[in-house]
């Protein structure tokens, strides 16, 4: 065995064990966030500050009997939960979160990264169709129109990132931004861009992230007033338990694509410490805000989500496109 | 044009205000009661199943009257007593609530004169056996004695 495979096994190793660890216990930060906003405890009882829920959740998920429907499609109904997983490890493979800590950098990244995100919604698809349920089938149809809605202005945004740092690759992305906090992407004027609607392209990618990730209030996806559970409500067992998982660490990796693109990845403020911990901080203060975001607004309608984006996003980010474009030109 | 941006403005506005709201609220104590650690006392007025009232001796201050048992609309109570050699009044030996049917009215608590019939505050009731709500009244005051 050569040393390079070696090399791809422990990196895809260690993904994966990130990404599991994060997708369980952002559960667990999940329920007691939501819990807090409504005054309530939230999981207490299993060990310190029920931090042994999540664990148990898995052991008891696990325990269950994956039931396929009668008449569905037996081979995509198993690859859906599967495919809602892997390109979340996949990404975290080249996310690089400093200077020595990336499994594998290469000089597309970002490309990389939306490759394997828009396979995302295919997982939507696959199970909203072989579920043989109309509700599931709804919430395919809405996946489609969601993603086609969103992955347009992220986009957008994002070349105007890449335009600015004039790379495709994550790291060099962020060493532009590392000269001072002021060079960090989100910042207007100061920074590479002399854009002064940079922190609207971070808005608009940071909302682009929450409904990529199928997050309230964009969760249409599951409407579960409307939809059952939407595409998951035939899946039992571990089938529902990667689907879960895999919103977590897709919420994981739009994190880290907003704290490489906007927010200076791991480059640190006033040179304060520099290291690994200032992603991280910026990644889970990300987190948290996605967190609080969905227990505070209630979930949007369709047309509300497809005119937010095709009304608003989509010119935004268009003008933002030029203005960048323009500015590089000039200075 | 002028309303397009208004109205974004406006709402992202209203957003933050929203976030601010939860915010202050992720901080504030919690007020919900961890049952079954912790309980409520309950109301005054709450009405759980009937339950017999002792005197100082802790005997039952019933006199097998049977009134409450006649004023029962839906027959939940079943009772008998004796009357032993040399006393006055008639001592209660049994008296079984068919919890299942009774339907909290109070006939049985308003018919009694005696001032031994009153609503109990239990509320953690549940079983997977219809036997467990058929209560021997007579017995729990015993078991509340013990
Ligand atoms: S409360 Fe009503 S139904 Fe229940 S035992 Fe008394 S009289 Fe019967
Ligand atoms: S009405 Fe009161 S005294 Fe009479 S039998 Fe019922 S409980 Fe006893």
């Amino acid at each position: 065995m050569s040393l390079t495979l070696l090399n791809v096994i422990f990196a895809v190793v260690v993904a994966i064990a990130f990404a599991a660890a994060n997708a369980a216990y952002l559960v667990w930060a999940e329920r007691r966030g939501a819990a807090r906003i409504q005054r309530r405890p939230g999981p207490n009882i299993n060990g310190p500050f029920g931090l042994l829920q999540p664990p148990l959740d898995g052991i008891k998920l696990m325990a269950k009997q994956l039931i396929i429907p009668g008449g569905a499609d037996k081979v995509l109904f198993i690859a859906a939960p599967v495919l809602a997983m892997y390109p979340a490890i996949m990404s975290f493979v080249t996310i690089p979160f400093s200077d020595t800590i990336v499994a594998h950098n290469i000089n597309v990244g970002i490309l990389m990264i939306f490759a394997f995100a828009s396979t995302g919604s295919m997982s939507l698809i696959f199970a909203g169709w072989s579920s043989r349920n109309k509700y599931s089938m709804m919430s395919a149809v809405r996946a489609v129109s969601q993603s086609v809605a969103y992955e347009i202005p992220m986009l957008i945004t994002t070349i105007t990132v890449v335009m600015i740092a004039g790379s495709m690759d994550l790291m060099e992305i962020v060493h532009q931004q590392s000269r001072s906090i002021l060079h960090w992407n989100i910042f207007p004027l100061l920074g590479n861009s002399h854009n002064i609607l940079m922190p609207a392209s971070f808005l608009i990618f940071f909302i682009c992230t929450l409904a990529e990730t199928n997050r309230a209030p964009f969760d249409l996806g599951e409407a579960e007033s409307e939809l059952v559970a939407g595409f998951h409500t035939e899946y039992g067992s571990m089938g529902f338990g990667l689907f879960f998982m895999g919103e977590y660490a897709n919420i994981v990796i739009g994190a880290c694509m907003t704290t490489i693109l906007f927010l200076g990845g791991w480059s640190c403020p006033f040179g304060l410490f520099p290291g690994v911990w200032w992603f991280l901080l910026k990644l889970y203060l990300l987190i948290a805000t996605f967190i609080w975001i969905r227990w505070t607004f209630p979930r949007t309608t369709i047309y509300g989500l497809l005119n937010l984006s095709w009304k608003i996003l989509i010119p935004l980010s268009l003008v933002n496109l030029l203005l960048t474009a323009g500015l590089i030109k000039v200075f | 044009m002028v309303t397009y941006f208004k109205d974004i403005y406006s709402g992202l506005v209203s957003l933050f205000i929203g976030m601010e709201v939860t915010f202050k609220e992720f901080f504030k104590p919690t007020v919900t009661v961890q049952y079954p650690y912790e309980t409520l006392t309950m109301t005054e007025r709450y009405r759980g199943h009937v339950e017999l009232i002792e005197n100082d001796e802790g005997k039952p201050n019933c006199i097998v009257c049977g009134l409450c048992q006649r004023a029962c609309p839906s027959a939940c109570i079943t009772l008998a007593g004796v009357k032993p050699e040399g006393e006055k009044k008639k001592v209660l030996t049994k008296y079984i609530l068919d919890f299942t049917r009774c339907s909290l009215c109070g006939s049985c608590v308003e018919s009694c004169n005696f001032n031994a019939l009153e609503f109990s505050k239990e509320y953690n009731l549940a079983s997977t056996r219809r036997e467990d709500f058929i209560f021997d009244l007579l017995q729990r005051l015993e078991d509340r004695n013990k």
